[in-house]
């Protein structure tokens, strides 16, 4: 399965979803798709040797020691992912944990003929939008891009766009400036984990979605 | 190093422990005030920081793990945590492989992360400073392009390619290696 992806975030998204600098709802698409991808597992994995390297050569400033050698480790930081995700699951590990959910138990909300969708919240509030799409085959997902700094991870089923098709672990980039329209594959749903840093732009695609979808 | 972190997992050495703090401990720090923390908070997360290696020195595979890039990737996620105060969405290195499923990567074919991290910091003797100056912006001051291209006066777009450079060459002189 996992050979069969064949678009991958750019290599400037991998820098900073490596360096940590990358929006919240940004993150959770990479981390999903680093988990189908074992391509850009070892591409983050470089970035994080990078990372290091740059910590421990850097200038150092104070050479003083820390205050307080503790000789218990007390506090345990809140920093380990829930793991214990079902074989088979086909919602990404990362996901499917963060959200105690799976594919079979997302709260889809219809947004219109053949469209639903389930937002996952945000621990930063105003940092964009994270949510699952679910389109039915043959209809076209309403252009979303060209609004700042998108991803679009395909979780089940595919669609196309001028460049190319996206199936199952596919990420689609989108910088400003892009106009694309995807159509959904026929066979089966499309559903895709969607981020966007720009939650004015959803809403537009909600509207959108909202009305009848003339043309499609 | 790593010898470091086999003993603290093996014996729970004070001392062990404390070579760590002598070791990381500044250098942490000095890594949280450039990330934005404030002397106090900086020192707080260095502190926390070397707990949390403490704490999971057991998982550490110390055959084949780079302990500097273990111990980054725990300072980088703390700093998510806290002073970002975003999900954290970046593993730790050594739980890679918890998420992986078992069949993915046989046990004779774990890549060598030592070896790897060596050859980056000889890659970083090489990189132009322009390459370094972006990556550095990004990994240790923590900003994003645009914000790197803010500092700089540069357009995003050569901050961008500058990144991408910088990402291919790392990239390529790691090919070779398994």
């Amino acid at each position: 399965m996992s050979s069969e992806i064949k678009h991958h975030p750019d290599a400037t998204t991998l820098v900073s979803y490596a360096a940590a600098t990358l929006e919240e709802p940004l993150a959770a698409v990479v981390a999903s798709h680093v988990a189908m991808c074992p391509h850009c597992r070892a591409a983050i994995a470089d970035l994080e040797h990078l990372g290091a390297a740059l910590m421990v050569t850097m200038p150092r400033g104070s050479q003083e020691a820390l205050h307080k050698v503790p000789r218990t480790p007390a506090q345990v930081a809140r920093i380990e992912l829930a793991r214990d995700v079902a074989d088979g699951e086909k919602l990404p590990v990362p996901l499917a944990a963060a959200y105690d959910l799976t594919m079979n138990r997302i709260p889809w909300r219809r947004l219109g003929p053949g469209a639903w969708h389930h937002r996952l919240a945000l621990r930063e509030k105003g940092e964009g939008d994270l949510r699952l799409l679910r389109i039915a085959p043959g209809r076209t997902m309403p252009d979303h891009g060209h609004g700042g700094s998108e991803l679009t991870l395909v979780l089940d089923g595919s669609y196309s766009d001028v460049t190319g098709k996206y199936g199952r672990g596919d990420v689609q980039d989108v910088d400003e400036g892009i106009e694309h329209q995807p159509v959904i594959s026929m066979g089966s749903d499309c559903i895709c984990l969607i981020a966007s840093v720009r939650p004015a732009r959803f809403k537009s695609l909600i509207g959108r979605l909202s009305q009848p979808w003339t043309g499609l | 190093m790593s010898d470091l972190l086999l003993r603290i997992a093996a014996d729970r050495s004070d001392e062990a422990f404390r070579s760590l703090y002598e070791e990381y401990g500044p250098r942490i720090r000095n890594f949280m005030l450039r990330q934005g923390a404030d002397p106090e908070l900086a020192e707080e997360l260095a502190q926390e920081t070397l707990i949390t290696v403490w704490r999971k020195a057991g998982m550490y595979s110390a055959d084949k793990g780079s302990a500097t890039t273990w111990i980054y990737t725990i300072a980088r996620n703390l700093r998510t945590d806290h002073l970002r105060r975003r999900r954290v969405w970046q593993e730790l290195t050594e739980e890679h492989a918890a998420s992986i499923p078992s069949d993915d990567v046989p046990a004779d074919e774990l890549v060598d992360e030592r070896q790897r991290q060596e050859k980056v910091r000889a890659v970083l003797k090489i990189l132009p400073p322009e390459q370094i100056e972006v990556v550095t912006l990004a990994f240790i001051d923590g900003l994003a392009h645009g914000e790197i291209a803010d500092r700089l006066s540069l357009p995003l777009g050569t901050v961008k390619s500058r990144i991408r450079l910088a990402y291919r060459k790392l990239r390529d002189a790691l090919e070779d290696l398994k």
